[in-house]
């Protein structure tokens, strides 16, 4: 008993030293840039390396996911009662509220998070990161606050396209398996459009690109030993984005919707 | 110059170095030996302020370098050139725009300007043309030179490097060395060098300081330490068969 109650408090200080280590780390990095030429052509490169690569993938999953969702829906819809136009209306739902946002924000914090951990890790361990410093520059601000903003930029963006997608994916196989209409389907993607809806989505993006990137950004420049660290600060990047990802989800949906 | 005053540095219980007193003086290559485990590194890092001191002062000419806020140490730092024992080159970056960063980052410098400075320095480093390569293109020994390109990009007062010999041939590592001692001299700098190369000792120690369990074992220069009677020092020096065969011959 005496053994588990010291296990539980060992793991309980290390939790609080690591939300401690990692608000110290963002003290770091929000401070002033040093010189905003510079920031700006990195926000530039970094919307390029962790957005506009990413654009291939979300395009992919979001049509594909579309067409799942309006097909399973129709295989669901039994009864004669129910309109065909609840396909178009149950697709456009799950892809603006959920699909587009939390899904998809998954994936790039599997992408992006371990890109950014590793990118990080490995400069750490080859002493880029102490170079820097010794330069007289803030490795934290320099490093991270680029991928931030650039994240906080076009996650958003990549969602709406999501959404986009996804909904184009729904018709796709709607009409192509003849599932219900084009028109149907046009009526239920139109039926009773909350624009709130969205605005509730880009809000959750905005959060979860924060979660992704400043998190993987911790793993990454805390990263101590070799290339086996190197892969292990990726790993619990990803694993600790999603599990933020999901635990803010809930909380931000009971605040604007709940 | 460079000066320690009693400093100790640990982590946890286990203490790394322990009241460490040295003067690196300006104009002159200064050597920090010792095997490994010996606590060099920790020192270096500990005078450069990748580490803070557990105790004792540390002064940059006079600049007490241990008692300064952020921004008094951030402006010291620009007076620093180190390079690394794996050159640290940024592998995102060309060859040129590696060099180029420091100036980039903290001076006004036209593009022209510091494509200039960038050519200077990596000409005096003996490397021509490799502006637009990576890291990833360039051998060992030209890594180091373009490490230090990068570190006296800035003219610093104050030049650090890490086991600069490390992997690289004997003729390389006595090319890298040679160059270190020329700019040394040359621009009046204040070098710290952390070795446990033996040639590095010889060809270039004008202050050597023997570093042994975290502490400081022995100070003189490359010629004394053939002949000091201090037992540590003579097993660290005469490790190999060559160096033992030479004493014999001598």
């Amino acid at each position: 008993m005496f053994k588990f109650a010291k296990k539980i408090f060992s793991a309980l200080k290390k939790i609080l030293f690591s939300i401690g280590q990692y608000a110290d780390l963002m003290l770091k990095v929000f401070k002033k840039h040093e010189k905003t030429p510079v920031f700006r052509r990195q926000i530039a490169d970094e919307i390029n390396n962790l957005g506009i690569d990413s654009l291939g993938i979300v395009a992919i999953i979001s049509v594909f996911m579309g067409a799942v969702v309006a097909i399973q829906t129709a295989h669901n819809i039994t009864s004669a009662w129910i309109p065909a136009y609840t396909v178009g209306f149950t697709t456009r739902e799950s892809i603006i509220l959920e699909f587009s946002p939390t899904i998809i924000c998954l994936i790039l914090a599997g992408k992006v998070g371990s890109r950014i951990a590793s990118e990080i890790g490995t400069m750490r361990v080859t002493e880029q990161i102490d170079a820097l410093e010794i330069m007289g520059v803030n490795s934290a601000n320099y490093l991270i606050l680029p991928k931030i903003v650039a994240a906080v930029i076009i996650f958003p963006i990549l969602v709406v396209i999501s959404m986009f997608l996804g909904i184009f994916g729904g018709w796709l196989a709607a009409t192509l398996m003849h599932v219900v209409s084009t028109t149907a389907y046009y009526q239920g993607i139109t039926l009773d459009f909350i624009p709130y809806e969205v605005y509730y989505s880009v809000v959750k993006t905005i959060v979860f690109s924060f979660i992704i990137t400043s998190i993987s950004g911790y793993y990454g420049y805390y990263t101590n030993g070799g290339a086996l660290e190197v892969g292990r600060a990726s790993t619990k990047a990803v694993v600790m984005s999603s599990i933020m990802l999901i635990f803010f989800n809930l909380i931000i949906t009971q605040l604007m919707l709940g | 110059m460079i000066e320690t005053r009693h400093i100790s540095k640990g982590f946890g219980d286990h203490r790394i170095i322990s009241d460490i007193n040295l003067i690196f003086e300006r104009g002159k290559t200064n050597l920090i030996i010792g095997p490994s485990g010996s606590g060099k590194t920790v020192l270096m890092k500990c005078i450069v302020g990748l580490l803070d001191v557990d105790e004792g002062q540390i002064f940059f000419d006079d600049r007490l370098f241990t008692e300064m806020n952020f921004y008094e140490k951030k402006s010291i730092r620009q007076e620093i050139g180190m390079m690394f024992q794996g050159a640290a080159l940024f592998d995102s970056m060309t060859v040129e725009q590696n060099v180029m960063f420091p100036l980039t980052m903290f001076t006004d410098q036209t593009m022209e300007e510091k494509r200039d400075r960038v050519n200077f320095c990596l000409k005096r480093v003996a490397l021509e043309n490799v502006n637009a390569l990576f890291p990833a293109e360039l051998s060992g020994g030209m890594k180091k030179r373009v490490a230090i390109a990068r570190a006296i990009s800035m003219n610093p007062h104050y030049l650090f490097c890490d086991e600069p010999n490390s992997g690289l041939d004997p003729k390389t590592s006595i090319l890298i060395d040679n160059l270190i001692s020329e700019i040394t001299k040359e621009y009046g700098m204040t070098t710290i060098i952390n070795t446990h190369d033996m040639n590095s000792v010889i060809e270039i120690g004008d202050k050597i300081a023997f570093i042994y369990k975290g502490k400081l074992w022995w100070e003189g220069d490359n010629n004394e330490i053939l002949d000091t009677d201090n037992e540590e020092l003579n097993n660290f020096v005469y490790a190999t068969e060559l160096t033992r065969r030479l004493k014999k011959q001598k």
